[in-house]
């Protein structure tokens, strides 16, 4: 595997497992409190939807010129990329509360517990069907935006599909096991990884798309990748400074056990 | 009363400007014109892939800025020592 198809794995694989915490969380939250039936029966809906969603897109997705795709999807993936990253900055530095799936879970839990019963054709309960099935559909919709585009602009869609369907099963396996939100997951740190690899990708494609010629062709990645990470890691920093040298946002930090960068 | 129309019509444009905007619209502003001008470079003949990230150097220590309302180096006036750190709290669960 070489270093850009590596590259490739990881971004996938890291922006699909944080996709799937917060399918897992809503599913979770749905199965405990209305029900196991009536999620799993949401859940496999949004499943079937995602398939055929898939079936029609997908074709559609190669038939997109190659020049055409990367500009649009550069774009699409630097602003992304850079939302992602500044958020995840400013989560590790303390200007910005940590996402919090037990709280996040906790809120859906006493919420759908909260919901009267009704049954129908579908499900048992109704509520749970609806919580499950629009929990996976939007966060599977991500999933495969994430695939198709990631996959097209590097003309491999099957290792996309791959990374993602390693980072899905494993969260699931994990989520259900303990059944309970996946809240040890170091969410901020995968979410700055994800932004570093979304920005990263976004910079080359867009650049590409837009007509600019890499040095190195590919192997620019290997230089882009670490040097926006470092960039990154260096603005945390500096914010960090901020935070403690105005005395304010220091109660925002993570709780102990959680790595925010 | 509001039209139900409209508030479904204000609610889907909301939607769709936060998803692809987000919090910050300097970010997505400067990512058009980065592009943009990286085209324009490409088409004048002049080597184009160093705009993209030296736009990033830039863009990112700005939208951090105004998020975080100031500027992103710390103000200390010689001499002045840092307090003590606060105790911390931990978030509300």
């Amino acid at each position: 595997m070489s270093a850009a198809t590596s590259a490739l794995f990881i971004a996938v694989f890291l922006a699909c497992a944080v996709e799937a915490v917060e399918a897992t969380t809503i599913v979770l939250a749905a199965g405990t409190a209305r029900g196991w039936r009536s999620a799993g029966t949401g859940s496999v809906a949004a499943l079937v939807v995602l398939a055929v969603i898939v079936a029609v897109l997908g074709p559609a997705v190669s038939h997109i010129p190659l020049t055409g795709l990367r500009i649009f999807v550069g774009a699409l993936l630097l602003v992304f990329g850079l939302q992602w990253l500044r958020k995840a900055i400013l989560r590790a530095s303390g200007h910005k509360a940590l996402h919090d799936e037990e709280k996040l879970y906790a809120e859906h839990l006493a919420e759908a517990k909260g919901q009267q019963a009704r049954r129908s054709l579908l499900a048992p309960d109704w509520y749970g069907f609806t919580l499950a099935f629009k929990g996976v559909l939007l966060e599977g919709l991500e999933v495969v935006f994430i695939v198709l585009t990631f996959g097209a602009n590097a003309k491999n869609v099957g290792l996309a599909a791959i990374a993602a369907g390693c980072a899905v099963v494993l969260i699931v396996a994990a989520g259900f096991a303990v059944r309970a939100p996946l809240a040890r997951v170091p969410e901020n740190t995968m979410k700055f990884v994800v932004g570093v690899m979304l920005t990263s990708f976004g910079v080359f494609w867009g650049g590409e798309g837009a007509g600019a010629h890499w040095p190195g062709s590919d192997a620019a990645l290997l230089v882009i990748i670490p040097a926006i990470a470092l960039f990154g890691i260096g603005l945390t920093a500096l914010l960090r400074q901020s935070a403690d040298g105005s005395g304010g946002a220091a109660e925002l930090r993570e709780p102990a056990g959680q790595a925010a960068h | 009363m509001s039209n139900p129309v409209l508030s479904k019509l204000r609610a889907f444009g909301a939607f769709w400007y936060d998803f692809v905007i987000g919090d910050d619209w300097l970010v997505a502003a400067g990512v058009v014109l980065g592009l943009a001008g990286t085209y324009g470079l490409h088409r004048a003949g002049v080597t184009a892939w160093w705009l993209l990230p030296v736009l990033l150097v830039v863009l990112l220590p700005v939208s951090l800025s105004r998020a975080a309302s100031g500027p992103l180096l710390p103000r200390r006036t010689r001499g002045q020592r840092k307090p003590p750190a606060s105790p911390r709290t931990p978030p509300a669960s």
